[in-house]
């Protein structure tokens, strides 16, 4: 079973995914019996969350879409074709 | 293979989610706009080195990176930042100990606790080096080896430039608290040797 060490160094591995197998299930054995790792674990995991939510927030302007609209419909550079 | 308009189609539903990524990169929303333009432009006349039923999210994002490697981050000649503070792990983690306790809830407490400003601010204050990769996992949900491709490092590279830009921006969040009086200077003594239990 895997301790608190193992668990705390391996706790971005783990939120990406990236764990081996054998590790992993000695880091969730052991995550089941410690109220501490889990709560570090929960707390990353829910960082993660809010980073994300607030980074992907940004309302695309108006114009913009329509500039890229447009350059699917006409010859943008003049170079003959559409595009 | 789909046919251009299929493919417009479904390339504009990404629209949003570039333009925000490029906001992180480029930093400025003029330079933002162009790099989504010129990776729309780019895409539609790739399109056929698209292979249908692939990921389009994450051939759009390759264009993307490359373009604003190539094009963009030339253009700003910016000295290559390489260098970051080495901090601590846990670091936000360790000052914020009642927040921590709240686990339930935490996420609404960390929702609350930082503005969307800040959040962005802390991310687009790391050097480019490691806001790049730190953008690519923890905002658009690519795996290391997506990442390693985009960016054309190893994957060893990734993990570990994931990690220090991690640090970096937890300590960049903890400063915004700090000043609003929200946290801890040290970090919380129990939890800073772990035990076995």
């Amino acid at each position: 079973m895997a301790d608190c060490n193992d668990t705390l160094r391996e706790l971005e591995a783990i939120l990406d995914r990236s764990v081996d197998d054998e590790l992993s299930v000695g880091i969730h054995e052991h995550l089941e019996g410690c109220s501490d790792c889990m709560q570090a674990l929960d707390f990353h995991a829910e960082l993660r969350a809010v980073v994300r939510e607030k980074c992907l927030n940004d309302e695309i302007p108006a114009d913009l879409v329509a500039r890229l609209e447009q350059c699917f419909q006409e010859d943008f550079d003049g170079d003959g074709q559409i595009g | 293979m789909a046919d251009r308009a299929t493919f417009t189609q479904e390339a504009m539903q990404h629209a949003g989610q570039l333009y925000s990524a490029a906001l992180r990169m480029t930093r400025n929303k003029s330079d933002a706009e162009d790099l989504v333009q010129e990776t729309y432009l780019r895409a539609y006349r790739g399109f056929h080195g698209y292979e249908d039923g692939t990921n389009l999210r994450a051939w759009l994002f390759r264009i993307l990176t490359n373009t604003y490697i190539n094009t963009y981050r030339s253009k700003q000649r910016r000295v290559q930042e390489t260098n970051l503070n080495d901090v601590e792990d846990l670091y936000l983690y360790r000052r914020l100990p009642d927040i921590a306790q709240a686990s339930r809830s935490a996420e609404d407490t960390l929702f609350d606790l930082f503005t969307d400003a800040e959040v962005k601010a802390a991310l687009e204050a790391l050097p480019e080096t490691f806001r790049m990769p730190v953008l690519l996992a923890d905002v658009e949900e690519f795996s290391y080896k997506e990442i390693a491709e985009m960016l054309d490092i190893p994957i060893g590279t990734v993990m570990s430039r994931l990690h220090r830009g991690r640090k970096a921006m937890q300590k960049a969040l903890a400063d915004f608290a700090l000043e609003r009086g929200l946290l801890t200077r040290t970090p919380a003594a129990d939890l800073e040797e772990p035990t076995d239990g």
